[in-house]
C-alpha cells in the first residue's frame, strides 16, 4: 500500500512542476517535454534520480524524467559492456519497449478515435 | 463618384446597400449571448463532413449561397465573390468557391477579412464595375487550432490570455437599390507591429492597429466616437478591448458607451470557458451580419463602424520567433438616420 501512496505523491509532484511551468512561463508543451527528459538524463547520470525511483517506484519511472533516466542508465550499461559505441546504441536499446509501445498504442488510438473540438 | 478624404479614407457616394446577409455558427457560439441573431446554429461542428477543414468550407458555402437566396438573386447575378479565411492558401474559401458559379477573388486579411472584403466590395460597387458583390469569410475553431496552435489530439491546455476561434461564417450581398443599410466610408488600415511575440495574446498584438485605424478614421472624416451608435472591433477580446480604449483616450477619443468588441460579445467567458473572448475571421463576420446588422434593420443602431482586426502571423513566422503584425480595416455603415 505504501508503494501506491508514494507513487501517487512522487508522480504528482513531477506533474505539479510541469503545471507550474505551463502556467507561469511561456514555455511551450514541447519545450517542457524536452526539459523533463533532459533533466531525467542528467539526474540519472548523476545517480540522483535513482533515489526518486527508489521511493516513488512507477511514480518516478513513468513520467518523462523516468524516460530520460532509462536513457542515461542504458547508455552507461552499454558503454561498460561494449565500449564507447554503447553511447550510440545503449539509449535506444534500453528504451525500445517504451518507444515501441508509444508508437503501437498511438496508432491503435488513432484508428479507434477521432479528434473532437474542445469543450 | 467616390472621393478620397484625408489620408486613408474613401467616401462611398453611391452608398452600396447590404441587401442580404446570412450567418451560420457552431454549437458553442449558438449557446452564447448573441444566439438570437444567428440565422443557423449547428448541432454538430463537423456539419456532416469528415474533417474540420471540410466543415469550415461547407459553412462558408452555406453562408454565401443562403445570403444570395435572401437577396432574391441567383449565383450568376453576382459579379464578384470576395472571400477569405485563416487556412493555408485560403483553402476554405477556394473550396467553397469551387462549388459556386461566381468570379472569385481571394483575400487574406486574417481576422480582418470581413471589413476587408466589404471595403473592396464597396469600392468595386462605387466604381460601377459590378451590379452585385458578395463579401464573405469563415473560421473554425478546430481547423484554426490545428493550423496555428497544436493538434486537437494532443489535448493541450489553453493559456489564460488565449482567445477562442469562432466557428462560423458570414456573408453580405452588396447591391445598388433597396431600403437597406449602406456603406458610406471605408478606412483601410496600415500594418502595425509593436513587437508582441506571444501567440496567446493576439488581442494586445492587434490593438495598436485598431487604434491607428480608428484614430485615422476620425481624423479623415472629422467624426468622433459619439457620432456612432456602435464602434465594433473584430476580435481583440477583453484584454485587447481595454487596451484599445485606453490608447484611444490618450489621443482624446473617449470611446465609452460607443464601443464593443465582437470577440468579447460573442461568448460568455465565465460560463463558456473562453478566457479572453472569441477570435477568428468568423467572429466579426457573424457579429456584423447578426447582432449589428439586425439591430440596424430594426432601427436600434443608425450608424455603426465595423473595425475588423487581423493578426497577420503565420504558423512558420511564430515558430521562428517573429513578432505579430496587426491590421484593422474600418467600414462605416448607416441606415435610417441622416
Amino acid at each position: 500500500m505504501n508503494n501506491y501512496i508514494m507513487a501517487f505523491v512522487v508522480g504528482g509532484i513531477i506533474c505539479v512542476i510541469g503545471q507550474i511551468l505551463m502556467d507561469t512561463t511561456k514555455l511551450t508543451p514541447a519545450r517542457i517535454l524536452v526539459v523533463f527528459v533532459t533533466a531525467g538524463v542528467i539526474l540519472g547520470a548523476l545517480n540522483v534520480y535513482d533515489v526518486v525511483i527508489e521511493y516513488g517506484k512507477a511514480g518516478g519511472s513513468i513520467p518523462l524524467p523516468g524516460f530520460g533516466y532509462s536513457l542515461a542508465k542504458s547508455v552507461m550499461k552499454e558503454v561498460d559492456e561494449f565500449g564507447l559505441i554503447g553511447a550510440f546504441t545503449g539509449g535506444i536499446k534500453g528504451t525500445a519497449g517504451g518507444i515501441t509501445a508509444a508508437i503501437f498504442f498511438g496508432y491503435i488510438m488513432a484508428l479507434i478515435f477521432n479528434p473532437k473540438t474542445k469543450e | 463618384m467616390g472621393r478620397r478624404v484625408g489620408l486613408q479614407t474613401v467616401e462611398i457616394e453611391s452608398k452600396p446597400r447590404i441587401i442580404g446577409t446570412y450567418n451560420i455558427v457552431g454549437p458553442k457560439e449558438g449557446q452564447g449571448p448573441l444566439r438570437e441573431y444567428f440565422d443557423k446554429i449547428l448541432d454538430d461542428d463537423l456539419n456532416g463532413t469528415e474533417s474540420f477543414e471540410k466543415a469550415e468550407s461547407s459553412l462558408l458555402y452555406t453562408a454565401i449561397s443562403e445570403s444570395i437566396k435572401k437577396a432574391k438573386l441567383k449565383e450568376v447575378d453576382i459579379n464578384y465573390l470576395l472571400a477569405g479565411d485563416l487556412l493555408n492558401q485560403l483553402s476554405s474559401s477556394c473550396f467553397a468557391a469551387r462549388d459556386l458559379n461566381i468570379p472569385f477573388i481571394g483575400l487574406y486579411g486574417a481576422c480582418s477579412t470581413m471589413a476587408e472584403s466589404l471595403s473592396v466590395g464597396s469600392m468595386i460597387m462605387e466604381g460601377g464595375l459590378a451590379h452585385y458583390v458578395v463579401a464573405a469569410t469563415s473560421s473554425h475553431f478546430s481547423s484554426a487550432e490545428r493550423q496555428f496552435r497544436l493538434p486537437l489530439e494532443m489535448g493541450s491546455q489553453r493559456a489564460p490570455t488565449a482567445q477562442w476561434t469562432v466557428t462560423g461564417a458570414g456573408a453580405m450581398v452588396l447591391g445598388k437599390k433597396g431600403d437597406f443599410p449602406y456603406v458610406t466610408h471605408v478606412t483601410t488600415g496600415k500594418v502595425k507591429d509593436y513587437g508582441i511575440v506571444d501567440v496567446n495574446n493576439m488581442g494586445v498584438a492587434m490593438a495598436p492597429a485598431a487604434v491607428d485605424t480608428i484614430k485615422q478614421h476620425f481624423m479623415d472624416t472629422g467624426r468622433k466616437p459619439s457620432d456612432y451608435d456602435v464602434i465594433a472591433t473584430g476580435d481583440l477580446g477583453i484584454i485587447g478591448r481595454e487596451f484599445t480604449e485606453k490608447l484611444l483616450l490618450e489621443y482624446k477619443y473617449d470611446m465609452k458607451g460607443h464601443y464593443i468588441d465582437c470577440g468579447e460579445k460573442i461568448f460568455d467567458p465565465k460560463r463558456q470557458g473562453t478566457n479572453a473572448g472569441g477570435s477568428g475571421c468568423g467572429c466579426s463576420a457573424v457579429v456584423a451580419t447578426g447582432y449589428l446588422f439586425k439591430n440596424m434593420l430594426q432601427g436600434k443602431f443608425k450608424r455603426i463602424l465595423l473595425v475588423s482586426t487581423g493578426a497577420l502571423l503565420s504558423s512558420t513566422s511564430s515558430l521562428q520567433g517573429e513578432t505579430i503584425p496587426g491590421i484593422a480595416h474600418a467600414v462605416s455603415i448607416e441606415f435610417g438616420g441622416e
